[in-house]
């Protein structure tokens, strides 16, 4: 995408900086040894500039680290070749035009570190050490831009694979009625973490193959009863999903104060939540109707005092969503916006 | 128009790493009531909302939505940003208010994405 990158800077602010984002965290994963260029041809400082042009042509490089036995004494860029050649001084020493000192950075330090000198010091090259101080080799920006490529590539080749092992999990085993199923605890009040059930049945839903607009009806079905347990529950309570291939079937418990009147708590708009709860976003009296809406089958069990019990049911096989569930009716918002216009 | 056509509209910032920004939107919604959200709205639209609780992200996430527009400059806590980061939809806050934004977006030919509700007796007196 030409042109994204001074876009995208445009949109960095103060806040962001302060955030660290998904980019910034590899450069803190990924360490200077999994994204440098190792076997680095060095030069010795006895070397005449001549034959370091020569190399630098043959080895298609732009630069090298100088080395004189053991020790790192110097690197030899094309700016060096360039005032070597003003100079006229060809058949000098390397010794004599390489750069003295040059920036090194560890091989187990994380990639951010080179990053650091890279915009500080407006260097091309850093050389890369081990904990002796012994060349290992040299890091560019190409280098980490390529490991970046090599790590975001990996992440996604492990989504794919397991995606490609759970859509495969109800075919690879055998038995009469095959199964599978989620547990997860929900703790009242946490409204930090309320939904995170959720995130991960609709995840694993995706990864088990389901239709997006399936995944979508369970998410927001298991999401407004996940929501429930953190408002309205003494202890919260449990979900429990079980995955066939044709079917899921979702149960959501609880031992808290139970529903004084079921048929009630099913109208649209009633709703016991208090201030606070309104004021995140929920308890507008919509989230039961809305389960019954996103689900095939709703069983609710409950009376003052026994806790509640919600017994959801969804096809997989066949893809219910009509458009009284939650399929998209692009086409008719298209037409409407096209009408008023 | 995509999530970046989005962000330079509206004037917005963008507060999760720049990432999903090709994302095409293709409609609107703005709601604080985040049942609302989860009754009505369509795939792929943008949410405008005054909330910036966490549970704004993991509403859209259920959702479907694409990217998520703050509305008058809010202060973002740090774990909503977080999340939306984690989940890959892009955060994005601006200084206008819901009513103008609901005008600019709408005005620029995004539809609406706000279905009717099945039935119209929503319960409110």
């Amino acid at each position: 995408m030409e042109g994204s990158t001074p876009r995208s800077q445009k949109v960095i602010t103060d806040q962001m900086v302060e955030n660290i984002t998904k980019v910034e965290e590899l450069a803190y994963e990924l360490r200077v040894r999994e994204v440098m260029t190792k076997e680095t041809k060095a030069l010795s400082p006895d070397m005449t500039m001549r034959d370091v042009v020569e190399m630098f042509r043959v080895e298609r490089i732009s630069g090298a680290p100088v080395v004189d036995g053991k020790k790192i004494c110097g690197v030899v860029s094309m700016e060096d070749i360039i005032r070597c050649l003003l100079a006229n001084d060809i058949d000098a020493p390397a010794s004599k035009y390489m750069t003295k000192n040059p920036i090194t950075v560890k091989l187990n330090e994380p990639v951010v570190e080179a990053l650091k000198y890279f915009v500080n010091a407006k260097v091309g090259r850093l050389i890369v050490v081990s904990q002796d101080n012994e060349l290992e080799g040299i890091i560019t920006k190409g280098d980490i831009t390529r490991g970046y490529l090599r790590a975001l590539q990996r992440q996604n080749e492990e989504e794919e694979l397991r995606r490609y092992r759970a859509k495969h999990l109800f075919e690879d085993i055998e038995s009469d009625r095959t199964s599978l199923i989620l547990r997860y605890n929900i703790i009242a009040g946490d409204f930090r973490h309320g939904g995170a059930a959720s995130s991960n049945i609709k995840r694993a839903l995706l990864r088990l193959g389901a239709s997006p607009q399936i995944a979508r009806r369970a998410g927001i079905a298991v999401y407004e009863a996940e929501m429930n347990l953190v408002i309205h529950t003494t202890h919260g309570g449990i979900i429990r999903v079980e995955i066939e291939p044709h079917r899921m079937s979702i149960r959501i418990f609880d031992d808290g104060p139970g529903i004084e009147d079921v048929q009630k708590a099913l109208t649209p708009g009633f709703s016991t939540a208090t201030e606070q709860i309104r004021e995140l976003g929920f308890g507008a009296g919509m989230g039961l109707p809305n389960i019954q809406r996103c689900v095939d089958e709703m069983i609710l069990e409950s009376s003052p005092g026994n806790g509640t019990r919600l017994k959801l049911k969804i096809n997989l096989d066949k893809d219910t969503t009509t458009d009284e569930k939650l399929s998209p009716i692009k086409e008719n918002a298209k037409n409407e916006s096209a009408n008023t216009n | 128009m995509n999530v970046q056509e989005l962000i330079q509209l509206i004037d917005g910032n963008l507060l999760t790493s720049p990432n999903h920004l090709d994302v095409e939107i293709k409609g609107g919604f703005g709601a604080d009531l985040m049942s609302d959200v989860l009754t009505s709205i369509q795939p792929e639209a943008v949410l405008l909302t005054g909330l910036c609780n966490p549970q704004v992200v993991r509403t859209a996430t259920m959702a479907d939505v694409s990217a998520i527009v703050l509305v008058r400059g809010k202060v973002v806590p740090v774990e909503t940003i977080d999340l939306a980061n984690q989940e890959g939809i892009p955060l994005i806050s601006c200084l206008k208010g819901m009513f103008e934004l609901c005008a600019l977006l709408y005005n620029a030919g995004l539809p609406s994405f706000e279905k009717p509700l099945p039935n119209s007796d929503c319960g409110c007196y």
